[in-house]
């Protein structure tokens, strides 16, 4: 089947990320967010209007941030510690590392303009990396939501995780992938977007939306694709990398993060333990200076789209 | 101040008997750091047995009094102290830092007493600080104490942290500065010179009090004054000796996880024992 892609009344999943929080806090005096002076590019401003007793601001000082979710988590708190994703995961790494992980302080730790979002602002400003380091970390989630529904549906969760979770989302607008939300979410359950035999494609973040829209142009040329929106990173979905194997004649995955250390790799890491045989290929940023650009520019540029990745479909496929 | 009951002689005697268990339980171990051990025991000796609203009996409540150990490196100071408070056998301590020990070199939550994970420098502000916020906002009446070695302050987070303590006005806060001015490399002078202190603190919003950190009376006499001002967070400076109580230890580097001989053993222990009788008799 074909997914039809909805395009109605489409945000940023940065904007449902701050509508989400603020309904949470509504009814829960609990539920805090810190900032560092990211309040802005957080789009938390009106959360920060409504919830002034709710917010924590500690000003450009990543490490302080997590340090701080740290300390209020411990004391009860349900944290948000909000910065982008760049800063976050590189500059206050050993803070997520001991003062949330390690100490089971159950902070979300929300990577905002995550991947190359941030585009011509540099390789300073993109967040590369994250997936890889993070993995590498004992008890932490790691998330990047794809769609609208899916952004929603992990905030949620991740107000009440009882495990540290780290959530990475773009500011672009992004489609819904499906028409009908009505798919059971949870952390470490990937998401079928559309089901071919063929091959699968397993994407994360934003690359998923380019991997439908390339598995809709290759099924009217008669190749069909499964598109799993491999939402959470850690702990991956084997269940599903079980089935999409004995399915599927070959694998791509697709990640807006480097090509080492992130999700292609964990897929691969399971796959080939599990006797996996088949055509793989791991889609994402090569380990080069990257491309300046847009976002859009960046992914056209390393085949992250439409046309690259149905060109990729067909190198695999030998067609 | 919980615990007015304690005279300013058993704590005395007791700083002793614990500067005899670190030094104790580092030897078995052979592994530790004794002198920062040595030079933090009397402020622990004073939190524990005399300020803090921590206990066995208390500790999962929400109204605790929260104390983070920054300087994590010295958790013999803190095994010592936690056990003789009841929060575990002190006979636990036998397997500190052996194979599958939950007594390892740094604090863990595993340890009951160990109020948050700590080990890497710079960490245990910032936490407290998060941890006074949640004070303030939900208008309860725990304090928050966290030790800091000197030889840590040259972390930025460390200075993050005291910017976000000023500005949410946390009173509820107080910091220790086991100032023993010694660091692995050397002197904290040559290695990272943090001086002046006091003032550092003061322009940070800081309200600050200089005292001698290895005299009883005046940690008491500081702690009671808590906070030292309304809507500033506090700082005790305190001037330590590195390695006190034992004369071949103070102010030595090499002492800062020097594991006795067992012939240094015997002659620190023996020290401490004549420390012992000398308060006692007084």
């Amino acid at each position: 089947m074909t997914e039809q892609i909805n395009t109605n009344h489409h945000k940023a999943n940065l904007e449902i990320f701050s509508e989400t929080l603020q309904r949470l806090a509504q009814n829960d005096r609990d539920i805090i967010a810190v900032t560092s002076d990211s309040r802005g590019s957080g789009k938390l401003v009106p959360f920060g209007n409504k919830f002034p007793n709710q917010i924590v601001e500690v000003g450009i000082a990543e490490q302080n941030l997590v340090g701080v979710a740290a300390g209020l988590a411990a004391c009860g708190k349900k944290v948000f510690a909000v910065s982008p994703a760049c800063f976050l995961t590189a500059r206050a790494l050993e803070q997520i590392k001991n003062d949330i992980a390690y100490s089971d302080n159950p902070v979300s730790a929300i990577g905002i303009s995550a991947g190359v979002s941030y585009g011509a602002l540099g390789s300073t400003h993109h967040s590369l990396h994250d997936y890889a380091a993070l993995r590498a970390i004992n008890n932490i989630i790691i998330v990047a939501p794809a769609d609208n529904f899916e952004t929603e549906k992990a905030i949620e969760l991740a107000a009440n995780s009882n495990i540290p979770v780290y959530l990475r989302f773009g500011k672009k607008p992004m489609p819904f992938l499906k028409s009908n939300n009505d798919d059971v979410f949870a952390f470490g359950k990937a998401r079928t977007i559309t089901e071919g035999e063929d091959i699968a494609i397993i994407a994360t973040g934003e690359t998923v939306y380019p991997a439908l829209e390339a598995a809709n142009k290759l099924k009217a040329e008669g190749i069909n694709v499964s598109v799993i929106s491999m939402h959470t990173i850690k702990p991956l979905d084997t269940n599903i990398l079980d089935k999409i194997a004995k399915k599927c004649s070959a694998i791509i995955t697709i990640e807006e993060h480097s090509v080492n250390g992130g999700l292609g790799e964990a897929c691969a890491s399971y796959l080939i333990q599990q006797q996996f045989a088949k055509p793989f290929k791991i889609m994402g940023i090569p380990d080069e200076y990257t491309v300046t650009g847009s976002q859009e520019e960046i992914f056209n540029h390393y085949g992250i789209s439409e046309q690259g990745i149905a060109a990729q479909v067909k190198l695999l496929l030998r067609k | 101040m919980y615990k007015v009951s304690i005279t300013s002689k058993e704590l005395k005697q007791k700083s002793v008997i614990y500067r005899k268990k670190i030094l104790q339980y580092i030897s078995q171990a052979k592994a530790g750091h004794t002198g920062g051990s040595l030079s933090c025991i009397d402020i622990l000796n004073v939190l524990y047995n005399v300020v803090l609203n921590v206990s066995p009996e208390n500790f999962s409540s929400p109204n605790r009094d929260r104390y983070v150990q920054s300087k994590g490196h010295c958790v013999e100071a803190l095994y010592v102290t936690l056990a003789d408070k009841g929060f575990f056998n002190e006979s636990d301590l036998n397997t500190m830092c052996q194979y599958q020990s939950k007594y390892i070199g740094h604090p863990t939550k595993k340890v009951n007493g160990v109020e948050q994970n700590t080990g890497a420098l710079g960490h245990g502000l910032p936490i407290c600080v998060g941890m006074a916020i949640a004070a303030k906002m939900d208008e309860k009446e725990y304090r928050v104490f966290t030790l800091l070695g000197d030889g840590e302050l040259p972390e930025g987070s460390n200075w993050e942290a005291a910017l976000s303590a000023s500005k949410y006005k946390l009173d509820n806060l107080c910091a220790i500065i086991d100032k023993n001015n010694l660091q692995i490399t050397g002197t904290t002078a040559e290695v990272c010179n943090t001086d002046p202190l006091n003032k550092k603190f003061e322009s940070f919003g800081w309200a600050v009090k200089e005292i001698s950190g290895n005299d009883i009376d005046a940690l008491k006499d500081a702690f009671s004054s808590l906070p030292f001002e309304k809507g500033k967070p506090s700082v005790i400076i305190a001037n330590t000796n590195k390695g006190k109580g034992v004369s071949f230890m103070e102010n030595e580097i090499k002492w800062h996880h020097g594991v006795p001989s067992a012939a240094q053993y015997l002659l620190a222990q023996q020290e401490l024992d004549y420390a012992l009788t000398l308060i006692e008799n007084d």
